[in-house]
């Protein structure tokens, strides 16, 4: 039953935080927030991608090396061939293979 | 049918991700003594990855009501900006609009936070098929995991590296379909800064607080641009 409610309770959080700002500015948009729309993507993608990288040690082995590698195989792709899918199943697999053998 | 296939075929490198990573929080759910069940309510009714994988914590810990909400909003604070961003893209989305609200993971809006230059009834029902498939991965991956209980027999370390090239590649489009790139060196250099400063358990929100900061003080030269 505990377990239940708390549950719950994350699940109403979270939904809360989705709807928010929805529910304030969804009917009329104030300026600032148009705005904030329009550059914020680039900024929170940039966010994730250390979020994804934060526990990446660079000072004890293998130094980060694998992460950077693969990280660049994935930019080298996508400005080579535009496709996002091919793109990040290389990375991956390229990923893979490295820490497996580094 | 055009767009079940495209949204397929965008959502392929997430199905790679979630299925792994919601297996994952099956067993360890599981192993925490909460069955099939439980895991399926959670990846339904939650669904945010890292929140899930921490709810297990809370639930065994002994958490209190407080407790746990205080900690939903510390991880998931992030949510904010998702749907801030996708107001005025989500604008005209009619009934699909609930679902994809409540759909938008970091790896879903990552697909489409840029896309937005073709509004009309198919392409909100192809936002509705990646949010959509999405989930189905995640809930198919916990059910797995929740049913397997125990760690799988082959390796598949390293495949949760799916996500952060789920990022990269984004970052990189975005990259060259934008010529300001002052909002993407914004994000990089404040969530590094923070990250330094604060450590790896508690960067994420005060990265948020500095990153709207400098936009919001670079607001006058970045609508010129526009």
């Amino acid at each position: 039953m505990r377990a239940a409610i708390l549950i719950a309770l994350m699940a109403l959080t979270t939904m809360a935080l989705r709807f928010l700002p929805f529910l304030v500015f969804g009917k009329k948009t104030p300026k600032y927030i148009s705005y904030l729309g329009k550059v914020l993507p680039q900024a929170i993608i940039a966010l994730l991608i250390v979020y994804c990288l934060k526990d990446v040690s660079l000072t004890t082995h293998p130094f980060g090396i694998p992460e950077l590698l693969a990280g660049i195989s994935v930019v080298v792709m996508q400005v080579w061939k535009r496709n996002a899918v091919l793109s990040i199943l290389l990375g991956t697999a390229f990923y893979m293979l490295l820490i497996r053998v580094i | 049918m055009k767009e079940i296939k495209k949204a397929f075929y965008r959502s392929l490198p997430v199905m790679a991700g979630y299925v792994v990573l919601g297996t994952g929080f099956g067993i360890l759910l599981h192993n925490a003594g909460y069955g099939v069940l439980w895991a399926l309510a959670m990846s339904v009714f939650i669904y945010a990855g890292s929140m899930q994988y921490l709810g297990i914590s809370l639930l065994t810990g002994g958490a209190s009501v407080i407790t746990t909400v205080i900690t939903t909003i510390m991880v998931n604070a992030r949510h904010l900006f998702y749907s801030i961003s996708m107001i005025d893209k989500y604008k005209k989305t009619g009934k699909y609009k609930p679902y994809l609200i409540f759909a938008l993971t970091d790896e879903t809006y990552s697909l489409l936070c840029d896309d937005d230059d073709h509004p009309g009834e198919n392409f909100n029902r192809y936002r509705f098929y990646v949010s959509f498939f999405n989930q189905c991965y995640w809930v198919a991956g916990s059910v797995i995991g929740s049913l397997l209980g125990a760690v799988i027999p082959f390796s598949t370390e390293g495949i949760e590296f799916s996500m952060t090239a789920l990022f990269i590649a984004s970052f990189t489009e975005q990259w060259i379909n934008s010529k300001d790139h002052v909002p993407a060196l914004t994000g990089l250099a404040c969530t590094t800064a923070c990250l330094i400063v604060f450590g790896p358990e508690r960067f994420l929100i005060p990265a948020m607080l500095l990153i709207t900061l400098v936009l919001t003080l670079l607001r006058k030269r970045e609508e010129k641009k526009v």
